[in-house]
Protein backbone atom coordinates (compact mmCIF):
# COMPACT_ATOMS: atom_id res chain seq x y z
CA UNK A 1 0.00 0.00 0.00
CA UNK A 2 2.90 2.29 0.72
CA UNK A 3 4.24 1.46 -2.71
CA UNK A 4 0.95 2.56 -4.23
CA UNK A 5 1.12 5.81 -2.31
CA UNK A 6 4.66 6.48 -3.50
CA UNK A 7 3.62 5.72 -7.06
CA UNK A 8 0.73 8.15 -6.86
CA UNK A 9 2.92 10.79 -5.29
CA UNK A 10 5.53 10.35 -8.02
CA UNK A 11 2.87 10.65 -10.75
CA UNK A 12 1.69 13.89 -9.22
CA UNK A 13 5.16 15.37 -8.94
CA UNK A 14 5.09 15.01 -5.16
CA UNK A 15 8.01 12.63 -4.83
CA UNK A 16 11.55 13.58 -3.95
CA UNK A 17 11.03 17.22 -4.83
CA UNK A 18 7.97 17.59 -2.61
CA UNK A 19 9.80 19.86 -0.18
CA UNK A 20 10.39 22.43 -2.91
CA UNK A 21 7.57 24.99 -2.91
CA UNK A 22 8.05 25.51 -6.63
CA UNK A 23 6.94 21.91 -7.16
CA UNK A 24 4.23 21.89 -4.52
CA UNK A 25 0.86 20.80 -5.77
CA UNK A 26 -2.45 21.44 -4.12
CA UNK A 27 -3.98 18.06 -4.68
CA UNK A 28 -3.52 14.29 -4.93
CA UNK A 29 -6.25 13.68 -7.48
CA UNK A 30 -6.23 9.89 -7.59
CA UNK A 31 -7.07 7.31 -4.93
CA UNK A 32 -4.10 5.85 -3.06
CA UNK A 33 -5.65 2.40 -3.42
CA UNK A 34 -7.20 2.75 -6.85
CA UNK A 35 -10.62 2.31 -5.22
CA UNK A 36 -13.20 4.54 -3.61
CA UNK A 37 -13.20 4.68 0.17
CA UNK A 38 -16.06 3.80 2.48
CA UNK A 39 -17.54 6.91 4.13
CA UNK A 40 -19.07 4.92 7.01
CA UNK A 41 -15.69 3.50 7.95
CA UNK A 42 -14.20 6.96 7.41
CA UNK A 43 -16.54 8.51 9.94
CA UNK A 44 -15.60 5.83 12.48
CA UNK A 45 -11.88 6.50 11.91
CA UNK A 46 -12.36 10.24 12.39
CA UNK A 47 -14.25 9.88 15.66
CA UNK A 48 -11.88 7.27 17.10
CA UNK A 49 -9.50 8.71 19.70
CA UNK A 50 -7.08 5.86 19.06
CA UNK A 51 -7.16 5.61 15.25
CA UNK A 52 -7.85 8.89 13.48
CA UNK A 53 -7.23 11.18 16.48
CA UNK A 54 -8.92 13.94 14.43
CA UNK A 55 -11.23 15.20 17.17
CA UNK A 56 -8.31 15.85 19.53
CA UNK A 57 -7.64 18.99 17.44
CA UNK A 58 -10.72 19.43 15.21
CA UNK A 59 -14.39 19.81 15.98
CA UNK A 60 -16.98 18.56 13.55
CA UNK A 61 -20.59 17.57 13.01
CA UNK A 62 -20.46 14.64 15.42
CA UNK A 63 -23.17 15.42 17.98
CA UNK A 64 -22.58 12.20 19.92
CA UNK A 65 -18.92 13.03 20.53
CA UNK A 66 -18.09 15.05 23.60
CA UNK A 67 -14.73 16.76 24.09
CA UNK A 68 -13.82 17.89 20.59
CA UNK A 69 -10.73 20.03 20.05
CA UNK A 70 -10.47 23.56 18.74
CA UNK A 71 -6.88 24.02 17.62
CA UNK A 72 -7.69 23.32 14.01
CA UNK A 73 -10.48 24.23 11.56
CA UNK A 74 -13.95 22.78 12.11
CA UNK A 75 -14.49 19.82 9.81
CA UNK A 76 -18.04 20.94 9.01
CA UNK A 77 -18.16 21.99 5.36
CA UNK A 78 -14.76 20.44 4.57
CA UNK A 79 -16.28 18.77 1.51
CA UNK A 80 -17.47 22.12 0.22
CA UNK A 81 -14.21 23.98 0.89
CA UNK A 82 -11.94 21.35 -0.65
CA UNK A 83 -12.05 18.93 -3.54
CA UNK A 84 -11.49 15.22 -2.97
CA UNK A 85 -7.91 15.54 -4.19
CA UNK A 86 -7.22 18.57 -1.99
CA UNK A 87 -8.56 16.72 1.05
CA UNK A 88 -6.39 13.70 0.22
CA UNK A 89 -3.22 15.79 0.07
CA UNK A 90 -4.07 17.61 3.31
CA UNK A 91 -4.42 14.32 5.15
CA UNK A 92 -1.52 12.48 3.51
CA UNK A 93 0.94 15.28 4.23
CA UNK A 94 -0.31 18.73 5.08
CA UNK A 95 3.26 19.97 5.42
CA UNK A 96 3.55 20.00 1.62
CA UNK A 97 1.23 23.00 1.70
CA UNK A 98 2.47 24.58 4.92
CA UNK A 99 5.78 23.25 6.29
CA UNK A 100 5.02 24.74 9.72
CA UNK A 101 1.58 23.17 10.07
CA UNK A 102 0.81 21.50 13.39
CA UNK A 103 -1.15 18.81 11.53
CA UNK A 104 0.67 15.47 11.48
CA UNK A 105 1.29 13.86 8.10
CA UNK A 106 -1.06 10.90 8.19
CA UNK A 107 0.56 8.92 5.42
CA UNK A 108 4.26 9.64 5.52
CA UNK A 109 6.98 7.77 7.39
CA UNK A 110 10.14 9.61 6.35
CA UNK A 111 11.55 12.75 7.91
CA UNK A 112 10.31 11.88 11.41
CA UNK A 113 12.49 11.87 14.53
CA UNK A 114 12.42 9.54 17.53
CA UNK A 115 9.32 7.61 16.56
CA UNK A 116 8.36 5.08 19.27
CA UNK A 117 9.23 1.50 18.29
CA UNK A 118 5.57 0.44 18.11
CA UNK A 119 4.87 3.06 15.41
CA UNK A 120 8.17 3.07 13.53
CA UNK A 121 7.91 2.92 9.73
CA UNK A 122 4.13 2.90 9.96
CA UNK A 123 2.00 5.81 8.77
CA UNK A 124 -0.73 7.06 11.15
CA UNK A 125 -3.32 5.77 8.66
CA UNK A 126 -2.80 3.25 5.88
CA UNK A 127 -3.86 3.99 2.31
CA UNK A 128 -7.25 2.32 2.67
CA UNK A 129 -7.99 4.31 5.83
CA UNK A 130 -6.95 7.53 4.10
CA UNK A 131 -9.43 6.80 1.31
CA UNK A 132 -12.19 6.04 3.84
CA UNK A 133 -11.57 9.37 5.61
CA UNK A 134 -11.48 11.26 2.28
CA UNK A 135 -14.72 9.57 1.22
CA UNK A 136 -16.42 10.71 4.41
CA UNK A 137 -15.06 14.27 4.41
CA UNK A 138 -16.29 14.86 0.85
CA UNK A 139 -19.82 14.27 2.19
CA UNK A 140 -19.51 17.21 4.62
CA UNK A 141 -21.05 19.86 2.39
CA UNK A 142 -22.66 22.06 5.06
CA UNK B 1 -6.62 34.48 27.04
CA UNK B 2 -7.84 31.97 24.49
CA UNK B 3 -6.74 34.02 21.53
CA UNK B 4 -3.47 35.25 22.95
CA UNK B 5 -1.69 31.94 22.52
CA UNK B 6 -2.85 31.50 18.98
CA UNK B 7 -1.67 34.68 17.37
CA UNK B 8 2.07 34.30 17.46
CA UNK B 9 4.56 31.49 17.59
CA UNK B 10 7.53 31.64 19.92
CA UNK B 11 8.15 32.34 23.56
CA UNK B 12 5.20 33.44 25.67
CA UNK B 13 5.61 37.05 26.84
CA UNK B 14 6.20 37.21 30.58
CA UNK B 15 2.99 39.13 31.25
CA UNK B 16 0.97 36.35 29.59
CA UNK B 17 2.47 33.43 31.45
CA UNK B 18 -0.07 31.38 33.38
CA UNK B 19 0.29 28.48 35.74
CA UNK B 20 -1.62 25.33 34.87
CA UNK B 21 -3.61 26.24 37.97
CA UNK B 22 -5.29 29.08 36.05
CA UNK B 23 -6.68 26.62 33.49
CA UNK B 24 -8.26 24.33 36.10
CA UNK B 25 -11.86 24.12 37.22
CA UNK B 26 -12.93 25.91 40.38
CA UNK B 27 -13.24 22.54 42.13
CA UNK B 28 -9.71 21.42 41.26
CA UNK B 29 -8.27 24.76 42.31
CA UNK B 30 -10.11 24.47 45.62
CA UNK B 31 -8.60 21.01 46.11
CA UNK B 32 -5.08 22.40 45.69
CA UNK B 33 -5.73 25.43 47.87
CA UNK B 34 -7.06 23.61 50.91
CA UNK B 35 -4.32 21.68 52.70
CA UNK B 36 -6.90 19.50 54.41
CA UNK B 37 -8.14 18.12 51.07
CA UNK B 38 -5.05 18.46 48.85
CA UNK B 39 -3.98 14.80 48.40
CA UNK B 40 -0.39 15.92 47.93
CA UNK B 41 -0.29 17.02 51.55
CA UNK B 42 -0.39 13.38 52.66
CA UNK B 43 2.93 12.90 50.86
CA UNK B 44 4.30 16.08 52.40
CA UNK B 45 3.44 14.74 55.87
CA UNK B 46 5.05 11.39 55.09
CA UNK B 47 8.08 13.23 53.72
CA UNK B 48 8.39 15.09 57.01
CA UNK B 49 8.55 11.78 58.85
CA UNK B 50 11.18 10.43 56.45
CA UNK B 51 13.18 13.65 56.79
CA UNK B 52 13.64 12.97 60.50
CA UNK B 53 14.23 9.20 60.28
CA UNK B 54 17.78 7.86 60.61
CA UNK B 55 18.64 5.50 57.79
CA UNK B 56 21.51 3.82 55.92
CA UNK B 57 24.86 2.54 57.14
CA UNK B 58 25.68 6.03 58.39
CA UNK B 59 22.62 5.99 60.65
CA UNK B 60 21.89 9.58 59.72
CA UNK B 61 18.65 11.45 59.03
CA UNK B 62 18.27 14.26 56.52
CA UNK B 63 17.56 16.48 59.52
CA UNK B 64 20.89 15.59 61.15
CA UNK B 65 22.72 17.55 58.45
CA UNK B 66 20.06 19.96 57.17
CA UNK B 67 18.15 20.65 60.37
CA UNK B 68 14.70 22.10 60.25
CA UNK B 69 13.55 21.89 56.63
CA UNK B 70 11.30 24.93 56.96
CA UNK B 71 14.47 26.99 57.31
CA UNK B 72 17.21 25.03 55.53
CA UNK B 73 15.16 23.85 52.56
CA UNK B 74 13.34 27.10 51.95
CA UNK B 75 13.69 28.02 48.27
CA UNK B 76 15.82 24.99 47.43
CA UNK B 77 13.31 23.22 45.16
CA UNK B 78 12.77 26.48 43.27
CA UNK B 79 16.44 26.30 42.19
CA UNK B 80 16.39 22.75 40.75
CA UNK B 81 17.62 21.22 38.49
CA UNK B 82 20.98 22.49 39.74
CA UNK B 83 24.57 21.82 38.68
CA UNK B 84 26.36 19.00 40.48
CA UNK B 85 30.10 19.63 40.51
CA UNK B 86 31.05 15.97 40.90
CA UNK B 87 28.81 14.73 38.09
CA UNK B 88 29.53 17.84 35.98
CA UNK B 89 25.90 18.10 34.93
CA UNK B 90 22.60 19.31 36.35
CA UNK B 91 20.62 17.00 38.60
CA UNK B 92 16.96 17.30 39.50
CA UNK B 93 15.61 17.32 43.03
CA UNK B 94 14.92 13.58 43.09
CA UNK B 95 18.50 12.91 41.98
CA UNK B 96 19.85 15.34 44.61
CA UNK B 97 17.94 13.48 47.33
CA UNK B 98 19.28 10.16 46.10
CA UNK B 99 22.86 11.49 45.91
CA UNK B 100 22.51 12.52 49.54
CA UNK B 101 21.17 9.11 50.47
CA UNK B 102 24.02 7.26 48.78
CA UNK B 103 26.89 9.61 49.70
CA UNK B 104 25.87 10.87 53.15
CA UNK B 105 23.48 8.29 54.56
CA UNK B 106 25.06 5.35 52.79
CA UNK B 107 21.63 4.02 51.94
CA UNK B 108 20.46 2.58 48.63
CA UNK B 109 18.88 5.12 46.25
CA UNK B 110 15.11 5.29 46.22
CA UNK B 111 13.39 4.18 43.01
CA UNK B 112 11.98 6.91 40.77
CA UNK B 113 8.25 7.44 41.43
CA UNK B 114 8.48 5.39 44.63
CA UNK B 115 6.26 6.57 47.43
CA UNK B 116 9.27 7.51 49.59
CA UNK B 117 11.10 9.51 46.92
CA UNK B 118 7.92 11.38 45.94
CA UNK B 119 7.22 12.05 49.62
CA UNK B 120 10.67 13.50 50.29
CA UNK B 121 10.52 15.53 47.07
CA UNK B 122 7.07 16.86 47.97
CA UNK B 123 8.28 17.72 51.47
CA UNK B 124 11.32 19.63 50.22
CA UNK B 125 9.21 21.18 47.46
CA UNK B 126 6.63 22.34 49.97
CA UNK B 127 9.28 24.50 51.64
CA UNK B 128 9.40 26.59 48.44
CA UNK B 129 5.66 27.08 48.06
CA UNK B 130 4.96 30.74 47.37
CA UNK B 131 8.55 31.48 46.31
CA UNK B 132 9.64 32.38 42.77
CA UNK B 133 11.26 29.79 40.52
CA UNK B 134 14.93 30.71 40.33
CA UNK B 135 17.15 28.18 38.53
CA UNK B 136 20.74 29.27 38.09
CA UNK B 137 21.87 29.76 34.52
CA UNK B 138 25.61 30.22 34.22
CA UNK B 139 28.46 28.99 32.07
CA UNK B 140 28.16 25.53 33.60
CA UNK B 141 24.42 25.04 33.14
CA UNK B 142 23.93 26.99 29.91
CA UNK B 143 24.84 24.13 27.52
CA UNK B 144 22.35 21.83 29.26
CA UNK B 145 19.68 24.51 29.17
CA UNK B 146 20.27 24.88 25.43
CA UNK B 147 19.87 21.12 24.95
CA UNK B 148 16.56 21.32 26.78
CA UNK B 149 15.47 24.28 24.70
CA UNK B 150 16.32 22.42 21.48
CA UNK B 151 14.28 19.43 22.67
CA UNK B 152 11.30 21.68 23.45
CA UNK B 153 11.24 23.03 19.90
CA UNK B 154 12.07 19.71 18.16
CA UNK B 155 9.27 18.00 16.29
CA UNK B 156 9.30 14.31 17.11
CA UNK B 157 7.32 11.10 17.19
CA UNK B 158 4.92 9.64 14.68
CA UNK B 159 2.66 12.68 15.16
CA UNK B 160 5.64 14.96 14.48
CA UNK B 161 4.85 17.44 17.22
CA UNK B 162 7.12 19.71 19.26
CA UNK B 163 6.29 20.67 22.83
CA UNK B 164 6.21 24.28 21.65
CA UNK B 165 3.45 23.68 19.11
CA UNK B 166 0.97 22.95 21.86
CA UNK B 167 2.39 24.85 24.84
CA UNK B 168 3.74 28.02 23.19
CA UNK B 169 1.53 28.29 20.11
CA UNK B 170 -1.82 26.84 21.19
CA UNK B 171 -2.12 27.21 24.95
CA UNK B 172 -5.63 28.01 26.10
CA UNK B 173 -7.18 26.11 23.21
CA UNK B 174 -8.75 22.71 23.75
CA UNK B 175 -7.07 19.42 22.93
CA UNK B 176 -10.14 17.18 22.96
CA UNK B 177 -11.85 18.37 26.13
CA UNK B 178 -8.83 19.76 27.93
CA UNK B 179 -7.44 23.27 27.95
CA UNK B 180 -3.79 23.15 26.87
CA UNK B 181 -1.66 24.71 29.61
CA UNK B 182 1.60 26.55 29.05
CA UNK B 183 3.70 23.75 30.57
CA UNK B 184 5.18 25.64 33.50
CA UNK B 185 6.32 23.12 36.13
CA UNK B 186 5.18 25.17 39.12
CA UNK B 187 3.68 22.45 41.31
CA UNK B 188 5.73 19.25 41.07
CA UNK B 189 5.45 16.66 42.32
CA UNK B 190 1.74 17.06 41.53
CA UNK B 191 -1.28 15.03 42.46
CA UNK B 192 -2.80 14.38 39.06
CA UNK B 193 -6.45 13.36 39.03
CA UNK B 194 -5.88 11.34 35.85
CA UNK B 195 -3.19 9.33 37.66
CA UNK B 196 -5.03 9.16 40.97
CA UNK B 197 -1.60 9.60 42.50
CA UNK B 198 1.33 11.90 43.02
CA UNK B 199 3.89 11.96 40.23
CA UNK B 200 7.03 13.74 39.12
CA UNK B 201 7.60 16.15 36.25
CA UNK B 202 9.49 13.38 34.45
CA UNK B 203 6.41 11.15 34.66
CA UNK B 204 4.40 13.95 33.07
CA UNK B 205 6.99 14.47 30.32
CA UNK B 206 6.98 10.75 29.57
CA UNK B 207 3.16 10.88 29.25
CA UNK B 208 3.42 13.62 26.63
CA UNK B 209 6.03 11.62 24.68
CA UNK B 210 3.65 8.65 24.61
CA UNK B 211 0.92 10.99 23.38
CA UNK B 212 2.93 12.13 20.38
CA UNK B 213 4.07 8.54 19.81
CA UNK B 214 7.73 9.34 20.38
CA UNK B 215 10.44 7.20 21.92
CA UNK B 216 10.51 7.55 25.68
CA UNK B 217 13.41 8.19 28.03
CA UNK B 218 14.29 6.31 31.19
CA UNK B 219 13.62 8.13 34.44
CA UNK B 220 16.66 10.21 35.29
CA UNK B 221 17.85 10.37 31.66
CA UNK B 222 20.00 13.46 31.01
CA UNK B 223 17.62 14.48 28.22
CA UNK B 224 14.71 14.67 30.66
CA UNK B 225 16.74 16.63 33.21
CA UNK B 226 17.75 19.08 30.47
CA UNK B 227 14.12 19.53 29.50
CA UNK B 228 13.22 20.06 33.17
CA UNK B 229 15.95 22.69 33.42
CA UNK B 230 14.66 24.50 30.35
CA UNK B 231 11.06 24.39 31.58
CA UNK B 232 12.04 25.75 35.00
CA UNK B 233 14.07 28.51 33.34
CA UNK B 234 11.11 29.23 31.06
CA UNK B 235 8.95 29.56 34.20
CA UNK B 236 11.53 31.71 36.02
CA UNK B 237 9.93 34.07 38.48
CA UNK B 238 6.66 32.15 38.59
CA UNK B 239 5.39 31.03 41.97
CA UNK B 240 6.01 27.52 43.30
CA UNK B 241 2.79 25.71 44.26
CA UNK B 242 4.11 22.33 45.46
CA UNK B 243 2.23 20.13 46.08
CA UNK B 244 0.09 21.08 43.07
CA UNK B 245 -3.10 19.37 41.95
CA UNK B 246 -3.77 18.94 38.24
CA UNK B 247 -6.61 17.35 36.21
Amino acid sequence: MRFAAVLVAACCGLGAASGDPANAQDSIPTSLTGAKGDPVRGRAIITSRQVGLCLLCHSGPFPEERFQGNLAPDLAGAGKRWSEGQLRLRIVDSSRINPATIMPAYHRTDGLLRVAPAWRDKPVLNAEQIEDVVAFLTTLKD
Amino acid sequence: MVLAGATFAGEIPRAERRSGYDFMSRETRAMQDDDTVNPGMLAVLEGGTLWARKTGAAGRACADCHGDASAGMKGVAARYPAFDAALKRPVNLEQRINLCRVDRQRAPPLAYESRELLALTAYVGRQSRGLPIDVVVDARTQPFLENGRAAFYRRQGQLNLACSQCHDDNWGRRLAGNAIPQAHPTGYPVYRLEWQSLGSLQRRLRNCLVGIRAEGYEYGAPELVELELFLMWRARGMTMETPGVRP
